[in-house]
């Protein structure tokens, strides 16, 4: 596991597109907004973490097509399912590699677009914390769309249409918990509900995403 | 022959409007695709007899 | 003798095309008097004017989509488990009608917000995850039509199926917790003192059954062209090959 594992992330890097595309994607929608809504830096710097949230959010969602689809075109999906590795654990594999190349920096460049739309000085300690506690939820949802939609040829468009409303609630609890942190109000229970929406999905969801890969595979 | 709607004519009306068009649209569809698919069926069944026989 | 004969394509287009025409006409009947009772004969309320006869469509369309969905879960785990093509039918036919009762629901809700609220539409609990719902049905047909195998497309929709039952109740809990609502509370509950006047609950108990009947009508119907295409599909390859 470890060993497909480096695979991936090596090849991430090597290819090094899909890895610098998501950030580039997410800088410019960060970059749209304030010309979409105006310059005023009290309502941009009100409305920071929700802006900050959707675009890690379609960031992420950009670049789950590339989850499967590239071992799937040139067979060595094929391979690793007839390894002795169950199918879980590649799924989950693939998340977690799918969630250090997207879901880690954007964490990391979070803080730095927060500038840029004034984010309040208590806000970037919340957003990085909700962010780092959400987007491992996103990767292992994504894994679970890209693995129903391999085999479809441009399944890029019914990813999104399937994947966005099982984005719902980790964005919710997500931008809340950012957004009642920068207010400095109570974040006890998004916190919770989001920390627990990561663990459960992350414990369970793999067999789901396994079953629809072999589906898909046979 | 209309109840008097009084000034929420509009919104009562047009939710029944929008909602028989929905319902009508709804049904027009369900029974011509089983109509379609029925027409099918027999074409393709009467060719399968026809072929072995 | 169990139900499970009735998995049988062959037996369910049998007993499916006699009891059709029954309940169409039951469901036509109902339809019409619940909502002709509740249009032409019944009172306006005294807050919300005439505005009120609106609910005998927009609870009765939101009852079946939200129910459709059930149906559709239980269909997907009996297909998932019992391998019977009809089941997986089924909930594909369902998905149409649900998918056109959650419109009507919204569209409905939007004419009554309207003079009710001062507004189309509010970012409220109920409203919201009804737009989740619908969102959910758009994906899984979607899903259906995406897929050329119908098997390997059964299986998908089955298991995205039982996945975003989790996620929309999930999305229920998270969307009450993310805003308070505007919303009025449950239309019909056991408690008595919270129901409606029993002027509004005859008529629509009425039109309830004229839906919940025209949904079972119309996915009956829809099973059934799905199984003759399935069967034409079937008969084409044999030939072919």
């Amino acid at each position: 596991m470890i060993a497909l594992l480096l695979r991936d992330l090596r090849l991430a890097f090597r290819a090094g597109g899909g890895f610098g595309l998501s950030l580039a994607f997410f800088l410019i929608v960060v970059v749209l907004v304030p010309f979409g809504v105006g310059p005023e830096m009290a309502l941009l710097s009100r409305i920071a973490p929700g802006i900050l949230w959707v675009g890690a959010l379609l960031a992420c969602l950009l670049s789950l097509d590339r989850i499967f689809a590239l071992d799937f075109e040139d067979g060595s999906l094929d391979l690793l399912a007839t390894s002795p590795l169950p199918t879980e654990g590649i799924v989950t594999v693939k998340a977690i590699a799918h969630w250090i190349t997207t879901g880690l920096p954007l964490v990391m460049i979070a803080p730095v677009l927060g500038v840029l739309l004034g984010l309040p000085q208590q806000g970037y300690y919340w957003i990085i914390l909700s962010l780092a506690l959400g987007t491992p939820a996103l990767s292992v949802i994504g894994t679970f769309g890209a693995a129903l939609t391999v085999g479809i040829k441009r399944g890029g468009l019914l990813l999104s249409l399937l994947v966005l409303p099982l984005y719902v609630p980790t964005l919710i609890y997500g931008a809340e918990l950012a957004r009642r942190g920068t207010l400095g109000m109570d974040t006890t229970t998004p916190m919770l509900m989001l920390a627990g929406i990561t663990c459960a999905v992350t414990a369970l969801l793999p067999f789901a995403s396994a079953a629809v890969l072999r589906i898909n595979l046979r | 022959m209309l109840p008097d709607l009084g000034k929420y004519a509009f919104a009562v009306l047009s939710s029944y409007g929008a909602t028989a068009v929905l319902l009508i649209g709804l049904i027009v569809f369900v029974v011509i695709r089983n109509a379609k698919a029925r027409k099918t069926l027999e074409i393709i069944e009467n060719e399968v007899k026809n072929g072995r026989s | 003798m169990s139900v499970w004969q009735y998995a049988n394509p062959v037996k369910f287009l049998h007993l499916s095309g006699k009891i059709v025409p029954t309940l169409a006409v039951i469901s036509t009947v109902c339809l019409v008097a619940g909502l002709f009772w509740g249009f032409f004969l019944t009172p306006d309320d005294y807050k919300q004017g005439s505005t009120v006869k609106i609910i005998y469509i927009h609870v009765p369309s939101a009852l079946v989509a939200i129910n459709a969905w059930f149906m559709m879960l239980v269909a997907s785990l009996i297909w998932l488990i019992r391998r019977h093509h009809v089941s997986a039918l089924a909930s594909k036919a369902a998905a149409h009608v649900g998918v056109v009762m959650t419109m009507i629901a919204l569209v409905t809700g939007a004419f009554w917000g309207q003079p009710m609220w001062g507004t189309w539409w509010a970012w409220d609990p109920r409203l919201t995850s009804f737009l989740i719902l619908f969102l959910f049905y758009l994906g899984y047909i979607a899903l259906w039509a995406a897929l050329d195998n119908p098997d390997t497309a059964a299986d998908l929709t089955s298991v995205l199926c039982i996945v975003g039952t989790v996620f929309a109740v999930l999305s229920r809990y998270a969307v009450n917790f993310w805003n308070q609502g505007l919303h009025q509370g449950a239309t019909l509950s056991l408690d008595k003192e919270e129901n409606i006047s029993d002027v509004f609950y005859f008529p629509l108990l009425l039109a309830i059954a004229g839906f919940v009947l025209l949904f079972i009508v119309l996915t009956l119907v829809g099973t059934r062209a799905e199984i003759r295409q399935r069967r034409a599909a079937a008969l084409l390859a044999r030939t072919k090959g």
